[in-house]
């Protein structure tokens, strides 16, 4: 029997008269790699701010981790990670810093923020730039380090909203395997991508087109379902229908 | 209580980074509070007068050096015409003036009596007012004077005089410095501590790390907080470097305890921070927080009772001053520093404001949104 | 020149899609013109008097009498001792008390001489100063009704009528000094700030890089970004004139043409200010800091509304002049209220031409330094 930690019915955000996440219904599964993926504007960011309870939902249900995001959207945030697709970490803080603060913030005992500081900074070969502002590191240093601080308090689930925007290659990878790793212990990763490559990397993927979830399957069951050879068609098919302009 | 510390950790070593941010703070007020005293000085003096003396006569003659021996006025002109002097009072050169007419000591001497003009640029409306009955009662004098020579024989009559001693208490030299160093300290005081409290968590929400914050766990009353107390730091900071220059250099010391001075300032900050704060859950962009603060901060100063007194306002403006935390600044420095009055007298001040602190704070806290 | 257009448009639909700020700053302004121009006054009326009066005869009665019919002072029935003066003082509600000695009839009719005393509380030495010459005047209006001059209609007596007119302002209503300087005041902080500020966002934001690389002469990219400022700045310049004549009664004497060419010109200069802070900082908080914490009480002071400009040392004085606030009070003055022509305020437009010549180039100057 899989354990389901998202659940949502119906869940919609409207503003003012505009819908900008309409009537989604899904579930996610512990221990998977969720894909969110979409066109611009299609909703992503504002449903994943709903789950993480940031947002209010017009109307619907949602639960996280068990926990229901109208009454308990407080409780919610202990049991999850987050990086935003905006970049997260304060850039007028060194690695060290960040990794304090946001260990404190999660109340960490002092030396699980040390010897979890000591791990992280070992795993990703920042040692020389541990006392470094964050905001001096190359950007996919910072997306590794964001990803990282947001799991730092072993969260059930970690929400990354277009983690790998603006990295190169190997960086990319390299957060992959980061991932991977994540998962491989157990946290459910939720994740919006633009990149189809990565895409292919996912458990089950739902693809969003004008605030609704249009297909939700695993990556091999849709590119059969669509007749295409890749992810990239499977999401050209489903994308060109869409009403939004950007 | 652990989670605070993190919190205050993290705001100081943000602050301490922005060397920029810091010498502005600290060095801005260091050097305004050196040169705007020197500026704050509305004291009436130097009336300017420019005098048309159409007849050239001994009592038209004398009746202007009366007026210039007064002290009072300062002749800016003497002996053009009317049309002369009045471009100088176009041109702010002349405040007054005062146009004798031809045939004035003929006047005088056959029919006892004459009319002088006195022309006042009353834009200025207290320096007019002044100036002018300054002007009329020394032609009174003059009259009389005059009078009395004709009369002299008669009876002996000496004219009556009343004098004003004047006792002028906590400021004998009457050194406006004295009064508006405090002020002008307590004004940026207010408003450094406005500014950055409204600044900053607006600064966050734009550039996004505050979704950070806001998707973690901790109470939305240690993230105020956290906020709160570095820039209450500054702001006593800011002061104490602003008292000891007081004393360096306009010697001016607390004639109060200083211990009663802090403990007001320690609860006013709350209260200016605090609305600072609130402000700032209510604004998407460091823009708009700016403007909304410099709006309240303009009100608040120009209706403080440091420039022109509250007693001179009207009425709805005078509510306006019991809800604005700068008028009771103003007043308890004044109270402490310059009158040496005790806690007991400063309590109901200390009352108000700690209401205002708490209220504000807590607004502050209730409407900032961990969820929108 | 078409270009120039496009870039004129795309900031004006900036400025237009933020509902919110715009709402601000069409707002703000309004509302302290109101607030400022009702509520700042330099004429104190009905201050609480306190009388001691020893005497208790005709004499001091009918001195009593006129000092409470004088708009400036409210006699107050507070029953007080000498001794308990300094406490009523410390609480801070009285501030003038005045003592009348025994026998004042007495001394009056016999010595021809008397003298009253009046104990202030200096601590705020210009609001003492002015009453205490509010309080001169009356005392000598009472000498000389004792001297039987006060009318002079129909004496023998000698007597020189002075005929006072009061120019530009009969009613000597504080709003024809204050209207014109919080004008200055208000436009000129608005003007800088919103400039400064916006450019500096588009900085922040990374966006200026992209208009930066256009084939478009950078520092036409920047005046590109003033101009919905001018524009705006202009509808407040308007709506300021239209409530300063219909709301607070201020006159309009001279052309209408001219007091919106002379705003035209401050508004030009401020903005000048507001790009030359914009290319000298690189962030929104220290861009704000710099035209609000360094700004705001130079130009409350120096702009000369408040405190006259003749009172202060030279080098204030010089500072004063870099304001451009300073000069456009005396234009407002000089065009609305005394309404003079453009050959009046040549100096002033000059000093005007100047200030912006200065900054522009400054601006144009670094603004190169920072692309080489
Ligand atoms: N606070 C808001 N008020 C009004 N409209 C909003 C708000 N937030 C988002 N929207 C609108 O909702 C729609 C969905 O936005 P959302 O950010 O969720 O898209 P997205 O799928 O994350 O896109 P992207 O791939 O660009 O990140 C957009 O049209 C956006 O303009
Ligand atoms: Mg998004």
């Amino acid at each position: 029997m899989k354990e389901e930690v998202i659940i949502t019915e119906g869940l919609t955000k409207k503003f003012g008269n505009f819908t900008a996440v309409d009537n989604i219904t899904f579930t996610v599964n512990k221990g998977e790699i969720f894909g969110f993926l979409g066109a611009n504007g299609a909703g992503k960011t504002t449903a994943m701010r709903m789950l993480c309870g940031l947002s209010k939902p017009t109307s619907g249900k949602a639960t996280v981790a068990g926990i229901d995001v109208y009454s308990q959207a407080e409780k919610i945030k202990s049991n999850i990670g987050y990086m935003s697709q905006k970049f997260s970490l304060y850039e007028d803080l060194t690695v060290l810093e960040n990794i304090k603060f946001f260990g404190g913030i999660y109340k960490l005992s002092d030396s699980r923020i040390k010897t979890k500081s000591e791990e992280l900074v070992h795993r990703l070969s920042l040692e020389p730039q541990a006392n470094k502002l964050v905001g001096s590191l190359p950007q996919g240093w910072k997306q590794k380090l964001a990803f990282s601080v947001a799991i730092l308090h072993e969260p059930k689930i970690v929400f990354l909203d277009e983690p790998t925007g603006g990295v190169d290659p190997l960086a990319r990878r390299q957060f992959w395997d980061l991932i991977y790793e994540a998962a491989g212990n157990g946290i459910t990763i939720f994740i919006t991508t633009h990149y189809m490559d990565e895409a292919e990397y996912c458990n089950r993927l739902s693809i969003m087109v004008d605030g609704r979830i249009e297909a939700l399957d695993s990556p091999g069951a849709l590119k059969q379902k669509y007749e295409a050879a890749n992810m990239d068609e499977v999401f050209y098919r489903l994308a060109r229908g869409a009403k939004r302009a950007e | 209580m652990r989670t605070l510390l993190f919190l205050l950790q993290k705001e100081f070593k943000q602050i301490y980074r922005y060397k920029a941010m810091v010498r502005i703070i600290i060095g801005m007020p260091i050097m305004q509070l050196l040169l705007l005293p020197l500026a704050a000085d509305y004291e009436i003096k130097n009336i300017n007068l420019a005098v048309v003396d159409n007849d050239h006569s001994t009592y038209s003659q004398q009746l202007v050096s009366t007026i210039i021996g007064s002290g009072y006025f300062r002749l800016a002109e003497y002996n053009q015409s009317y049309k002369k002097s009045l471009k100088l009072i176009e041109s702010d050169k002349a405040d007054l003036i005062l146009e004798i007419p031809e045939g004035f000591e003929r006047n005088l001497v056959r029919e006892n009596k004459d009319q002088v003009l006195v022309a006042v640029n009353a834009i200025n409306g207290t320096k007019a007012n002044i100036g002018a009955s300054y002007l009329n009662n020394i032609i009174k004098n003059y009259n009389q004077s005059l009078r009395m020579k004709l009369v002299t024989s008669n009876q002996g009559n000496q004219a009556i005089a009343i004098d004003l001693v004047n006792s002028n208490w906590y400021n004998p030299e009457m050194d406006y410095k004295s009064f508006m160093v405090p002020g002008i300290l307590a004004l940026l005081v207010t408003i450094i501590g406005g500014f950055l409290a409204a600044l900053n968590i607006v600064r966050e929400k734009e550039i996004g790390t505050i979704e950070q914050i806001n998707v973690t766990p901790v109470r939305k009353s240690y993230f105020i907080l956290g906020k709160l107390i570095p820039f209450w730091v500054i702001g006593n900071v800011v002061f104490t470097i602003g008292l000891v220059l007081s004393w360096l250099v306009y010697g001016i010391v607390p004639a109060g305890n200083l211990l009663v001075l802090y403990s007001f300032i320690w609860v006013y900050l709350l209260a200016v921070l605090g609305l600072g704060l609130l402000i700032s859950t209510y604004c998407e962009t460091q823009q708009q927080a700016m403007f909304i603060n410099f709006f309240f901060i303009m009100i608040f100063i120009l209706l403080g009772g440091l420039f022109t007194s509250i007693d001179s306002m009207p009425g709805w403006a005078k509510i306006i001053a019991r809800i604005n935390p700068v008028s009771y600044i103003i007043d308890v420095f004044r109270m402490i520093i310059l009158k040496g009055s005790g806690f007991k007298d400063i309590l109901p001040h200390i009352g108000i404001i700690s209401f205002m602190a708490l209220l504000l704070n807590s607004w502050a806290i209730k409407n900032y949104r961990k969820t929108s | 020149m078409k270009q120039f257009g496009a870039f004129v448009k795309k900031e004006f639909a900036h400025v237009f899609r933020d509902r919110r700020t715009l709402l601000i700053l069409f707002g703000m302004p309004i509302m302290q013109i109101l607030i400022f121009g009702f509520a700042l006054s330099n004429e104190i009326k009905n201050t609480q008097l306190v009388v001691i009066d020893k005497a208790k005869d005709q004499a001091s009665h009918k001195l009593i009498n006129r000092i409470d019919a004088s708009s400036y002072f409210e006699v107050s029935n507070i029953m007080l001792e000498e001794k308990d003066i300094e406490e009523v003082f410390e609480k801070g509600k009285l501030k003038l008390v005045l003592i009348i000695p025994a026998e004042f009839n007495l001394m009056l009719a016999h010595d021809k001489k008397a003298s009253v005393q009046l104990i202030a509380d200096a601590s705020d030495p210009n609001t003492a100063n002015l009453l205490k010459n509010y309080l001169a005047a009356i005392l000598q209006d009472y000498q000389a009704e004792l001297n039987g001059i006060g009318n002079g209609i129909g004496t023998e007596s000698i007597n020189i009528v002075p005929q006072t007119r009061m120019l530009y302002n009969p009613q000597l209503r504080s709003a024809h000094n204050f209207v014109p300087g919080v004008m200055a005041l208000v436009l000129m902080l608005v003007c800088v700030m919103m400039t400064a500020i916006t450019i500096v966002r588009e900085k922040e934001t990374g966006t200026m890089e992209v208009l930066l690389i256009s084939p478009f002469k950078p520092w036409l990219v920047i005046i590109a970004k003033a101009v919905p400022y001018l524009v705006l700045s202009l509808v407040n310049v308007t709506t300021i004139v239209l409530l300063s004549v219909f709301v607070l009664q201020l006159p309009v004497n001279g052309s209408l043409f001219l007091l919106f060419a002379e705003s035209t010109l401050f508004i030009i200069t401020c903005l000048g200010i507001g790009i030359f802070i914009s290319i000298k900082t690189n962030s929104q908080l220290i861009a704000m800091l710099i035209s609000l914490i360094g700004m705001l009480l130079p130009t409350i002071l120096f702009s000369g509304f408040m405190f006259p400009l003749e009172n202060m040392p030279a080098v204030l004085q010089w500072i004063a002049n870099i304001i451009p606030a300073r000069w456009y009070y005396v234009i407002v003055k000089s065009v609305m209220i005394k309404g003079l022509g453009f050959s009046a305020i040549y100096l002033e437009t000059l000093a005007l031409v100047v200030i912006a010549a200065f900054f522009y180039a400054l601006s144009i100057k670094n603004f190169k330094v920072r692309l080489a």
